[in-house]
């Protein structure tokens, strides 16, 4: 485990912003912190990068309590971005670089890497206010993770970038991944959550809703239903035998119970008959569906 | 190279690298020389042409009158006021002084006429008042035949010496309170100048690194109070070099200003008129050297040192208030200013007592407790510093000023820490006394 949340409390005056929520990141992760706006999201992580402090509970990074050692081993993207508008691209970076632990000599050879790596080379002498918002994000991105962190937290990281720079940071991420920088990636976007992370959990209300590993999240929830299509007729008996849920446009979604091997049956069923099958898939539930239903399961 | 360290440099070098400041620090001194050098051309301006005036001296009182300040004085005893006239008409004087008799020498007062239709400029009309006045006089004594020598030693400057009874051998002069008002006065000014500057210099810092969200990066690599605390230290940092700059220049504009500028001493004087007893320059220069002997004889060790001191405390208590404010303040400053009314009051009030109770005594009851109070003394010791007060007040005004300055960056601190990270809510001081108390 990179991260060990543990029964974790967080009040402010009366408002119980995180309530006993508890999970771990798995190490070489990328973990998906989702919940609607006001779930105690931003409470979480400003507890996790040491802003702020557990009202009960404790946080281990790599098995660590946090300490004053912490800030450096994690990088840290706000959802509000923000750099000193006045101040050249270098000076900032290797500013921001320093605070996090790095010498001077070592900040400027990463910052190199990366400047190289964008192909930003000009932009060192540049202040920041002279850079365009996406150039912005850019450099905010690189503060992140210059003093190559343990633990990456990204704060609704695609918010605002044009495609082209979300793809570039979605490349980023995956590079920094795959070379075993774990990943808390913090959104309300589920269609972001299925595809990038691999683990996740839901929180509502302060409180924690669902936890776990995304493929298995999905399987828990999924409902049995198949989707065929096939440009022929279906025989008359089919209804009898199974359980059609609807019919969207020429394809059949049909109900199975709770068995796998029914799938089968299915299938065999079709075979039998010389249905001309062009495509069989499970229907999984969609993240945006879990999401939803959860949330309104817990508020009531 | 520790975290504080790295954010005091950053703070000291953006701010000291602004045009602004470099500018702002460079123009002052400068400024005051652009203005002793027009103060000393307006002084040095004549007032207009010369005035040709013809004098008619009906009873032979004035006699001749020698040229001076722009007056050329041309006794006409054969003419008639007739003739005079049109000679003005003519143009060949400005204008014609009619001088009658005196009805008797007990007579304390004498209208002379003019006629001219060009308006006598008012400095010129107190000249010539001040000539003939000058003359009358003459006239009288020769007419009473006294003796001039002895009249003159009728006539003694009196003023009052100070003398110390304890302090025996520390000699006062008359000049040493006019000094120590100017010497009080300039720093006190300096320093509620330098708190209220600088102090919302930290506060709008504070605003902006909050309404432009870095703190969330800034707060994710070091503690909130490391980033206040550097941040007012450097910009005391920047405080500091500018003082040091302006004294380091305004002691060279000093050093420069009588090689760019014959100082005239007699042009520095008021006009006349205005100074019946006009100072001859030998005078003025004794007093000038009186003066510079009285600026010698202070304790300068003591007072820069100490002024430091209140410096540093008076800024480091009143900027981390401002820095606390400004941490509870959203981007709307105009919403913000109930809550910077509170901390502004207390400085505007501290000079205030200095401008109005210190500078007619300095050494009052209300003085004395503005001078320990650490809300105040910052600036009102200061000025007190010129008057030698007693010692232990000295010493225990710096205590409380430096254990307050620890106790205010501390309680500033409780509050930023929570001000900072708080978005979107108008904040009350109520609350902001709440927050004190947030673990």
């Amino acid at each position: 485990m990179i991260l060990s949340i543990q029964n974790v409390v967080k009040q402010y005056g009366k408002h119980t912003a995180v309530d006993h929520v508890s999970f771990d990141v798995p190490r070489g992760s990328v973990f998906g912190l989702s919940g609607p706006n006001g779930a105690g999201k931003t409470s979480l992580i400003r507890m996790i990068t040491t802003i702020t402090g557990p009202d009960e509970g404790a946080i281990l990074l790599d098995g660590e309590p946090l300490n004053e050692r912490t800030p450096e081993q994690i990088g840290y993207m706000p959802e509000e971005r923000g750099l000193y508008k006045k101040m050249k691209v270098g000076e900032h970076l290797l500013y921001l670089a320093q605070l996090k632990g790095l010498s001077e000599k070592s900040a400027n050879q990463e910052i190199k890497y990366w400047f190289d790596k964008f192909e930003i080379n000009d932009w060192w002498e540049k202040k920041v206010e002279e850079l365009s918002k996406g150039m912005q994000q850019k450099i905010q991105f690189i503060t992140t993770v210059v003093h190559k962190p343990k633990l990456l937290i990204l704060d609704e990281p695609f918010s605002g970038l044009d495609p082209i720079n979300t793809t570039l940071i979605k490349d980023e991420i995956r590079q920094l991944n795959a070379a075993g920088t774990s990943i808390i990636f913090s959104t309300h976007r589920m269609e972001q959550v299925e595809e990038m992370c691999d683990h996740i959990v839901l929180i509502n209300q302060g409180k924690n809703v669902l936890y776990g590993e995304v493929k298995a999240i999905k399987n828990a929830f999924k409902e049995n239903l198949f989707r065929i299509e096939t440009a022929d007729d279906l025989p008359g008996d089919f209804d009898r035998h199974f359980q059609v849920a609807s019919r969207p446009d020429g394809a059949v979604v049909v109900q199975l119970n709770e068995e796998a091997s029914r799938s089968n049956e299915l299938l065999r069923y079709l075979l039998q008959h010389n249905i001309h099958v062009s495509r069989f898939e499970e229907i999984l539930p969609t993240f945006n569906e879990i999401f939803i239903r959860r949330v309104e399961e817990t508020q009531n | 190279m520790s975290k504080l360290k790295l954010i005091i440099k950053r703070e000291y070098l953006t701010r000291v690298r602004k045009k602004s400041f470099i500018i702002g620090t460079l123009l002052a001194p400068v400024g005051l020389l652009v203005y002793f050098l027009v103060i000393v051309g307006l002084t040095k301006y004549e007032g207009g042409s010369e005035v040709k005036v013809a004098i008619l001296d009906e009873a032979g009182i004035v006699g001749a009158i020698p040229d001076d300040r722009g007056v050329r004085y041309i006794p006409a005893p054969d003419k008639t006021l007739d003739q005079l006239k049109t000679e003005v008409l003519d143009g060949q004087y400005d204008g014609v002084l009619l001088i009658p008799a005196l009805a008797t020498l007990k007579q304390k007062s004498l209208t002379v006429f003019y006629y001219s239709d060009d308006k006598l400029a008012p400095e010129k009309r107190q000249f010539i008042e001040k000539r003939i006045s000058d003359k009358v006089r003459d006239f009288k004594i020769d007419s009473l035949r006294l003796d001039r020598a002895s009249l003159e030693n009728l006539e003694t400057d009196v003023s009052i010496d100070p003398e110390s009874i304890a302090k025996e051998g520390a000699d006062e002069s008359k000049y040493t309170i006019g000094v120590g008002l100017a010497i009080g006065g300039i720093m006190a000014f300096i320093m509620f100048f330098m708190v209220m500057m600088y102090g919302q210099m930290v506060m709008r810092s504070v605003m902006e690194e909050k309404t432009n969200r870095i703190v969330e990066v800034m707060m994710s690599s070091v503690r909130p109070f490391q980033l206040m605390l550097g941040k007012i230290i450097g910009a005391g940092a920047v405080g500091l070099t500018q003082v040091l700059a302006w004294i380091v220049l305004g002691g060279a504009v000093m050093f420069l200003m009588p090689f760019l500028v014959d100082i005239d001493p007699q042009a520095m004087q008021p006009p006349p008129g205005a100074a019946a007893a006009a100072i001859d320059p030998e005078m003025a220069q004794g007093e000038a050297f009186r003066m510079f002997q009285e600026l010698g004889k202070q304790n300068w060790p003591l007072i820069v040192g100490s002024f430091l001191i209140f410096f540093l405390g008076g800024y480091f208590i009143y900027s981390s208030m401002f820095a606390a404010i400004g941490s509870a303040m959203g981007d709307d400053y105009g919403e913000g200013q109930a809550l910077v009314l509170p901390v502004t009051i207390p400085i505007i009030l501290a000079f205030y007592i200095v401008a109005f109770v210190g500078i007619r005594n300095p050494d009052s009851g209300l003085m004395v407790f503005a001078s320990m109070f650490p809300l105040f003394s910052p600036i009102v010791m200061p000025f007190r510093m010129a008057f030698s007060p007693p010692v232990w007040q000295v010493v225990l005004s710096l205590v409380l000023v430096i254990g307050s300055s620890f106790f205010f960056v501390w309680m500033a601190g409780r509050i930023y820490r929570v001000g900072i990270l708080l978005y979107g809510k108008k904040v009350t001081l109520k609350e902001i006394g709440k927050w004190l108390f947030y673990r």
